[in-house]
């Protein structure tokens, strides 16, 4: 399973505009990263670079000698502000299907539901919950089914004090079994984190 | 749950019940078929002469309603980048995604052919035919229709695109079922018609899923 990720000389262009070059990053086992930056400065794109949505203008993405596309496949989450949730459907049948795609367990998925205190939202319609709601069921995938990198697109920003108190927690835990995050914030993480200025 | 099994059962869900489903390309094709006569004419010879033709052409329409949010609503929301990241090849995503179509629209559909047919005309011993037509080219709309709703992703006005894009895709299944059907009324050998149409269903399962996630890939990147 993927214990590091390596950005060598990342140059990522963006509808004709050239996003950042010259990028390097370095994480191991239990490491997390805060990007930082201006808006548009690419904090999204580079998350989805590593998550091989985004073609590289230049440079590598390395998991530390993993396939790259079983890396992916298999090794990480990542929760951005479009959060793949159906309105229509209820959180119950977003958070079983999603597990059951990223390979979770029914425990592990119970797991979740307890950890992010989803359990009386489960039979409402996600079109009902609030967006830090919504955002926790985003999050439980995190947790339904283990993988080593989390790539989280500004996680905490619709959450309360309290949440982002409890979800600081849940990352520090993630780290501490050995787990690795690049997250793009606005604010400092709760965690202590290598901080990578995108745009500067 | 394994992947493949969860997949499609959401897609039938989503197709079925969220935003339209089956009533909804029921009541277009019950529209339609009902509009073609009030064009024609009411005669009874002239109606049945052309009734099989009709119901054929209205199910290929009614097939095209429901393509717009097969890609587009998972593309919009985000699902088809978590999607993507997962050990199932995005081919055999998209042909699932095809599959949960035609179970979901395209058999409905094909339970409806026959009455409407008859309805407009047909002789009544027509029906297992057109049945049979109707679920093999359903086959053949949902996996050539998944195309044109891949590559007309991130488009303004997708699901007309869609429509520009697949109705060339339509023709050779419309072809070869109406061949068949108008075969098999006068009398005629039809077996090769009922081939054909099956040989390009066949072929637009197998093929189509590449096309589409080359067009996923495409729009994500």
């Amino acid at each position: 399973m993927i214990s590091r990720l390596s950005l060598e000389n990342l140059a990522v262009r963006r509808g004709g505009r050239l996003l950042f070059e010259g990028l390097n990053l370095t994480l191991d086992s239990g490491q997390a990263a805060a990007l930082t930056g201006r808006n548009g400065a690419g904090k999204t794109s580079l998350l989805r670079t590593i998550a091989g949505l985004v073609q590289t203008e230049a440079g590598t993405v390395g998991f530390g000698g993993l396939d790259p596309t079983e890396a992916r496949a298999r090794g990480l989450h990542l929760v951005g502000h479009l959060d793949g949730l159906k309105p229509a459907r209820t959180a119950r049948e977003e958070l079983t299907f999603w597990s059951a795609w990223t390979g979770g367990s029914p425990e592990s998925t119970q797991t979740a539901i307890k950890t992010l205190e989803l359990s009386t939202l489960l039979d409402l319609e996600v079109r009902r919950l609030s967006a830090g709601q919504r955002r926790r069921l985003a999050l439980a995938r995190l947790i339904a089914a283990p993988r080593p990198l989390w790539l989280l697109d500004e996680p905490l920003s619709p959450l309360d004090a309290g949440w982002r108190e409890r979800f600081g927690q849940i990352m520090a835990g993630h780290l501490a079994g050995g787990g690795l995050i690049v997250a793009a914030v606005h604010d400092p993480l709760p965690v202590p984190a290598k901080a990578l200025e995108i745009g500067a | 749950m394994s992947r493949a099994g969860a997949l499609l059962s959401r897609e039938v869900a989503l197709a079925w019940g969220k935003g339209g489903g089956p009533l909804v390309s029921l009541g277009f094709y019950a529209g339609t078929a009902t509009l073609l006569p009030l064009a024609t004419g009411p005669e009874p010879a002239r109606l049945a002469a052309i009734a099989t033709g009709m119901a054929w052409v209205a199910l290929a329409l009614a097939a095209l309603l429901s393509l717009e949010r097969l890609f587009e609503r998972d593309y919009e929301d985000g699902a088809l980048d978590l999607i993507v990241l997962s050990p199932l090849p995005l081919e055999i995503v998209c042909a699932l995604k095809c599959l949960g179509q035609w179970i979901a629209t395209g058999a409905p559909l094909a339970l409806a052919a026959p009455v409407a047919a008859i309805a407009l005309g047909a002789r009544p011993e027509l029906a297992p035919l057109i049945f049979a037509c109707a679920l093999v080219g359903g086959l053949a709309f949902a996996f050539t229709g998944g195309i044109g709703a891949a590559l007309s992703l991130g488009a303004r006005r997708g699901g007309l695109l869609t429509a520009v894009i697949v109705l060339p895709l339509f023709v050779p299944p419309v072809i070869f079922g109406g061949a068949a059907l108008d075969a098999f009324g006068n009398g005629l050998p039809w077996h090769a018609g009922l081939a054909l149409l099956c040989a390009y269903a066949a072929a637009a399962v197998a093929l189509g899923p590449l096309a589409m996630a080359a067009a996923c890939r495409n729009a994500l990147s």
